[in-house]
């Protein structure tokens, strides 16, 4: 992924000179604010477009007072439906009884970036979505104060209407609204942002927006889209990654109940777009998938065929004996230092494959006629979708229509559109709205997995017990000397730069299983591997690992060699951050201070992504029969100066945790001849109730620095 | 084949092969959403709904062994979104995607329906089928305990909630 810009450290962003406000007057006397502003980062840059200017429409006021606000970004369960109104609903100075949330389409000139990935809408929409609200706020007071002759300096606001204590005068924000969408808005910088004292949405709780709905069965997922005179589809790929179909009993499915059409789709070699397969299109999907059970395809499985778990180990285990194929960083003398150690450490480690498993299998809607696309599609990155689908069946961007709902789970598998691809391409050539939905065989086993890896590690540590050397051998996946997607390691993940000799280098094994980004991806695989082994490092300097960790991050840092930007550490990882999580979770869980039972111990991650900074602290239980049982987690974040919805925070963060134990559990993914083995939930197990650590306390250290995202960095430690 | 299916209360009438799981019965022909598709197979809990007052899995449930016997679902719970779970999981704001809850709290009326006041052991062995791939565990332990609190509080009311008895 491209990142281009770093999100500055500072509790205050300047906004561009470019940015401005835009009013137009609504049906019903309401008013619409629009607003301009330029992304602070362009994290996903590559997968949708990013014009210079990004236009962005988020209020209406009604009359009655009512404020309706545009939640833009997708919603799969980390609460930004909630959280970017909620910073709207401030700077305008209503109360949330009074905000009504609704979901926008997907309109990337409307709203700029929308995207569910990356940990990026806090920092990216901080401060710009404030100022939405602020200028509202403004415009307002300008309508009060001409409409009393008043200077706007005399008036106030507070829970939607507008004051004039002199005078004793008051009008709400819906009687003012028309006349405020006539006015020339503000210019952006001008406007003073809320002191934190002042906060009265921001840092309190607002719980799920669609909690209602979801509690009493109400449709809002993507699976649960109608249209009339809609048909169902199923679309069977080759098990193979990249096979392509030769031919299928077509006549024989066509016949079957309910089947409407049945053909062929060749499809292309990028396996994130359109690839071959057979579509069965039916009546309901119940009859679409009965009939795909009788589907026979003769495949050409291509050269991935040939790749499997067994193959991609013994690779690892071949290139661990030889030098590595290219060197990622280099730090004063690894091979010098190692030979003078006091003690040296060696170990090899290694994670699976592993699938997002998110709980609604991937579908999408589509309806195509008069050379026109409408799509519905849980999707996480909506705009990129829509480029996809333009793309797979040849129209203009333009022709397409794009609608966003909630999303059943993402994880970063809806990061890629493939879904999209197959039913625009099916919806092309059928005349009757068509739901693709996936099957959750085919969502386990077509998925874009978080990749393996193998690292062998040797590290020393002198006679004062400091760490002065590391080496790693990382053996990933990458074909033509490039890592596939998320295989990558940066050249500034910790503990490079805290360490005088290190070296890094890889080797690549080819691999045609297809890759992607997973919930804080490379963190979710590094922060197990560099933690465990700097836990072994410590033992061997008989060190505490806690304060091991510590005395580590005070040594001043080598200089960032990548561009940072929010993925992993770079020029913004701030050691003072991290150490002080170190030491508030090593207060709050009693680290070092307990005598335990046998077969009991404490054991601690710590690790920063996507700009945040966590701790975290398990007591562990291990039983005779070799079970390990966690009884309870303590984990510490510092993502800033400010958690915007605490209640949702803690429940996420308890999630990452829960969901970082199936990552180590349940979610392997192994392959033979270049297709997945295992399909459902009897091979691949997530985290179940009476698994589950039984208390998972969470705490946020309140620091100086810009908020900053949180569902990703909560996961990795 | 026809059957006559009583979901919530209302008598209907469907034409559906004799294995056709009710899963795809309530949401493709009698258009009732909130019964989830997860798996397909039993494992995940996400399609949970009451036959006869058992949580069963509409996946794992042919339209034929639903027919005459009366079956809610998630829409059916509570007349107007009251039941205890229903206020509970929105007291303690459960959801992180919410796909899987609705099952989860089919499940749960089930066993509150049985076992007014479970254990952190009880809700364990019966959750355990209900996968959150979110992981919102502790939250839903906490709902349980909750609505076990509502449900016994209001247990002098005359009327009860929802179709779990």
């Amino acid at each position: 992924m491209a990142t281009t810009t770093a999100v500055p450290n500072t509790p205050v962003k300047k906004l561009s000179r470019r940015s401005f406000f835009r009013v137009s007057a609504i049906a019903g006397g309401g008013m619409l604010l629009a607003y301009y502003m330029e992304p602070v980062t362009k994290v996903f840059a590559q997968r949708g477009p990013q014009a210079p200017l990004l236009p962005v429409s988020f209020i209406k006021i009604a009359p009655d007072g009512i404020a309706t606000i545009i939640a833009k970004n997708p919603e799969e369960g980390q609460g930004v439906k909630a959280m970017l109104p909620m910073l709207i609903a401030e700077e305008l100075d209503v109360d949330w009884k009074d905000v009504r949330i609704e979901q926008g389409d997907v309109d990337a000139a409307k709203y700029g970036s929308q995207v569910a990935g990356g940990s990026t809408a806090t920092p990216n929409n901080w401060i710009p979505m404030q100022q939405v609200g602020a200028g509202a706020r403004q415009m307002l007071i300008m309508a009060a104060a001409q409409t009393w002759s008043v200077p706007e300096a005399e008036c106030t606001t507070a829970s939607g209407r507008v004051m004039h204590a002199a005078s004793g005068k008051s009008l709400g924000y819906g009687e003012l609204a028309a006349k405020a969408a006539t006015l020339a808005p503000p210019d952006p910088s001008s406007l003073k942002l809320k002191d934190k004292k002042d906060y009265k949405i921001i840092g309190t709780t607002v719980k799920g927006v669609d909690n209602a709905k979801i509690v009493t069965g109400q449709p809002q997922y993507g699976i649960d889209f109608e249209l009339p005179g809609m048909l169902y589809a199923v679309y069977q790929k080759c098990p193979t990654y990249g096979g392509k179909p030769v031919s299928a009993n077509l006549d024989e499915i066509k016949a079957m109940p309910g089947v409407k059409y049945a053909f062929l789709v060749q499809g292309g070699t990028n396996l994130t777009e359109l690839v071959g397969g057979v579509a069965v299109v039916a009546d309901t999907w119940y009859h679409a998938n009965m009939a795909r059970k009788n589907l026979k395809v003769q495949w050409d499985e291509g050269p991935t065929a040939s790749q499997s778990s067994k193959g991609f180990a013994d690779a690892a285990e071949a290139f661990s004996k030889q030098t590595p194929q290219a060197t990622l960083r280099t730090d004063g003398d690894f091979d010098g230092t190692i030979q003078s150690a006091a003690k040296v450490v060696e170990a090899a480690y290694s994670y699976p494959f592993i699938s997002h498993v998110p709980l609604e299998p991937q579908n999408c809607t589509a309806h195509y006629q008069d050379g026109k696309l409408e799509l519905w599609a849980p999707s996480q990155t909506p705009q990129a979708g829509l480029q996809v689908a333009a793309r797979t069946i040849g129209v203009d961007p333009s022709a397409i229509t794009m609608h966003q709902f909630r999303i059943g789970g993402g994880f970063g598998r809806r990061l890629t559109n493939d879904y999209v691809a197959e039913v625009s391409w099916i919806a092309k050539q059928v005349p009757a709205p068509v739901k693709l939905l996936w099957t959750r065989e085919d969502d386990m086993q077509h998925d874009f997995y978080r990749p393996g890896g193998f690292h062998y590690l040797k590290g020393g540590v002198d006679a004062s017990g400091k760490l002065v050397a590391w080496h790693n051998h990382f053996v990933s996946y990458g074909n033509n000397g490039r890592f596939v997607a998320s295989a990558d390691l940066g050249a500034d993940e910790f503990p490079a730069r805290f360490i005088p000799n290190l070296s890094v280098q890889y080797s690549l094994i080819p691999c045609g299983i297809p890759t992607g980004a997973m919930r804080a991806p490379r963190s979710n695989a590094i922060a197990f591997v560099f933690q465990s082994f700097i836990d072994e490092l410590a033992h061997a300097a008989g060190k505490d690992p806690l304060q091991f960790r510590l005395d580590l991050m005070d040594n001043q840092p080598l200089a960032a060699t990548s561009g940072g930007g929010g993925r992993g550490p770079g020029p913004e990882f701030v050691a003072s951050r991290m150490q002080g999580v170190l030491r508030e979770v090593r207060k709050n869980s009693g680290w070092g201070t307990k005598t335990l039972a046998k077969g009991r111990g404490m054991g601690l991650g710590c690790h920063f992504s996507h700009l945040g900074y966590f701790a975290a602290v398990a007591d562990l239980q291990v039983s005779p029969d070799k079970k390990i049982k966690v009884n309870k987690i303590w984990i510490v974040g510092d993502i800033g100066s400010q958690v915007i919805n605490p209640g949702p925070a803690e429940n996420l963060s308890q999630g990452a945790a829960i969901e970082g134990m199936s990552h180590i559990m349940g979610y392997e993914i192994t392959f033979e001849k270049g297709a997945a083995v295992q399909s459902n939930f009897v091979e691949v197990q997530p985290v179940r109730m009476n698994q589950a650590a039984p208390e998972i306390q969470i705490d946020f250290l309140v620091t100086e620095y810009s908020p900053t995202g949180l569902g990703e960095p909560a996961l990795p430690p | 084949m026809p059957y006559k299916l009583i979901v919530n209360g209302k008598t209907t009438t469907v034409d559906a092969p004799a294995d056709m799981p009710m899963l795809w019965v309530l949401r493709d022909m009698l258009n009732l959403k909130g019964t989830k598709y997860g798996c397909g197979i039993g494992m995940c809990g996400a399609c949970t709904i009451h036959l006869r007052g058992q949580a069963v899995r509409a996946c794992q449930t042919h339209v034929s062994e639903a027919a005459g016997v009366p079956v809610t679902t998630i829409e059916g719970l509570s007349s107007d979104g009251e039941h205890p779970c229903q206020l509970a999981w929105q007291e303690i704001d459960v959801p992180q995607c919410g796909y899987c809850q609705a099952g989860q709290i089919m499940s749960a009326s089930a066993m509150l329906a049985k076992n007014p006041k479970p254990t952190d052991k009880d809700i364990d062995a019966q959750m355990a089928g209900n996968i959150c791939r979110c992981g919102t565990y502790l939250r839903i332990r906490r709902a349980i305990h909750r609505a076990a609190e509502m449900a016994t509080a209001a247990k002098t009311a005359p009327s009860r909630n929802g179709h779990g008895n």
